[in-house]
């Protein structure tokens, strides 16, 4: 229950103290305070009527404590010191405490603000506005607690001592501001949902914090498609997540997956927003790759896939984005129409000697050529090259299973 | 308000300094820009350096100054020149910047703040 609240409401509480008090690490200290708080003073009393609500009172109460605790402090620093700037403007009287919606957007266009490296905006993004402690952020990306903890200390220097603004973007620098956000939600999505390295394939909790940033962001921004774009995307990919592993954890393909148990919720409210975003005719790549998972989810058995309109649409997808990754991902398509021979063509040229899943693609085509021995090759460089515990195992017996075919 | 360094670079090697009517039209279109920043009330100074092998480097020890001739950083890209804004925030001094990358036909600007103080 506290658990719930506090995954609840600790972003917005954050956003908003970072408004009231104008300084991140204060409104992260008073927020944290008023959390210990809580645990205390409802386990005697029970839980408040609006618990967000006395989070952030109680927020910015110990805030105001911590203040005229320092002053004096800070009062003989401040004599001392031939300085009068750089003195915090907090006063005990500063700050609208009214929810504002905006304060969880602007914090999060300071935090993927694109003078930040990539890494450091997630980092921010999860500490400030999903709540995640240094340790739990560090577990996610398998990092040593250390190196996360002096990144999330460098950014937040940088923001203070460059002055960023927490303003929200104008329509004027919005272009210019938006792919950051989109790709750091996308970032840590995508890392809920596969674990680039470790035991686990997903860890949900990263991929729902992204949705609900996702929501917060396309709600802000209705008529930017790719926001909406982003958002469908990841609904449509999350409403499949339970199919995606067996009851032993190990990962099902696309293909084998139990259609019966994807989500219809998110899939329908993936499918309205893709409908949504078509009408207003300015295609991206998100909303591109978000149309792909509508495809591939209003088919109710794998066979039933419409593999033109897949094709037709990755095609888009390479004049967006001419990578060889798409490419791959193309390659597979054309496989489905065309037949193995044409796929493994089509990736012949393809740049992606360190990437497993070329290898575990070209690997697949080769069996359905008939070519057992080649396809093993490339089947026990995929295994070298994957980091992610489940799809490693799940190369590891479709090896074994090409192995005993050969041996037979 | 806080001041920032606008700082371009350029590779004097591999993309030497511009000639003719090249050089002619980055130096008024930057001097266009610096009207800008003057008329919008940013500007607090500008210039533009000559090549980084007229450089020369003092150090002080104890008593006596050692030199040595060129720069003082062995790197391909040196500084070429730079202005010094005083704006709201580092938004507009982005802007400023990226301005000041288009009058410079491209070159890299980089934008530093100026500390407020002494370190804390």
């Amino acid at each position: 229950m506290f658990a719930d609240i506090y995954r609840r409401e600790v972003g917005r509480c954050t956003a908003t103290l970072v408004r009231v008090l104008g300084d991140i690490d204060a409104a992260e200290e008073a927020v944290a305070d008023a959390f210990a708080a809580a645990a205390e003073r409802w386990n005697a009393n029970g839980i408040p009527q609006n618990p967000g609500g006395w989070i952030t009172t109680t927020s910015r109460n110990k805030a105001i404590d911590r203040y005229r605790r320092d002053s004096n402090r800070r009062q003989q620093q401040r004599n001392a010191s031939y300085l009068e700037k750089g003195e915090p403007t907090m006063a005990p009287e500063l700050g609208n405490l009214d929810v504002v919606e905006d304060d969880q957007l602007r914090l999060m266009f300071l935090c993927c603000h694109p003078a930040l490296s990539p890494d450091a905006q997630v980092a921010l993004t999860l500490r400030l506005l999903g709540g995640l402690q240094t340790t739990e952020i560090a577990r996610a990306f398998l990092l040593p607690e250390s190196t996360l903890a002096q990144r999330l200390v460098r950014a937040k220097r940088k923001i203070r001592d460059t002055h960023m603004s927490h303003r929200l973007p104008t329509p004027h620098d919005l272009p210019a501001r938006l792919p950051s956000v989109l790709g750091a939600i996308y970032l840590i999505f995508n890392e809920g949902y596969t674990a680039s390295e470790g035991e686990d394939l997903a860890r949900p909790a990263l991929a729902q914090e992204a949705i609900r940033l996702g929501r917060l962001l396309a709600r802000f921004l209705p008529n930017v498609p790719e926001t909406s774009g982003l958002l469908a995307l990841m609904l449509l990919t999350e409403a499949r997540r339970l199919a995606r592993t067996d009851r032993d954890g190990q990962l099902v393909r696309l293909a084998d997956q139990d259609r019966s148990s994807w989500d219809q919720a998110l899939i329908a409210e993936g499918h309205g927003i893709v409908r949504r975003c078509l009408q207003l005719r300015e295609p991206g790549v998100y909303q591109i790759q978000a149309a792909i998972a509508a495809v591939h989810t209003d088919a109710l058995v794998a066979a039933d896939t419409d593999w033109p309109q897949i094709l037709a649409l990755y095609n888009q997808l390479l004049i967006f984005r001419p990578h060889d990754i798409v490419k791959l991902n193309r390659a597979i398509v054309v496989a489905e129409i065309e037949g193995p021979k044409a796929g493994l063509e089509a990736i012949d040229s393809l740049q992606l000697d360190r990437y497993y899943l070329f290898h575990a693609t070209r690997a697949e085509f080769l069996v359905a050529l008939g070519d057992q021995n080649a396809a093993l090759t490339s089947m026990r460089r995929a295994i070298e090259l994957t980091k992610n515990q489940s799809e490693r195992l799940h190369l590891q017996r479709r090896h074994a299973a090409v192995s005993k075919q050969l041996s037979q | 308000m806080p001041k920032y360094l606008l700082a371009t670079f350029q590779d004097e090697v591999r993309s030497p300094m511009p000639q003719g009517e090249d050089v002619a039209k980055i130096y008024n279109q930057v001097a266009a820009l610096q009207e800008s920043m003057v008329e919008a009330g940013v500007w607090v100074f500008s210039g533009a350096l000559t090549a980084a092998d007229s450089a020369t480097v003092v150090v002080a020890e104890n008593d006596a100054m050692s030199m040595t001739d060129g720069p003082y950083a062995e790197a391909k890209e040196q500084i070429g020149g730079f202005s010094v804004i005083e704006v709201d925030h580092l938004d507009e001094a982005l802007e400023w910047a990226r301005r000041g990358s288009t009058a410079c036909g491209g070159w890299p600007i980089e934008v530093r703040p100026f500390m407020d103080g002494p370190p804390s």
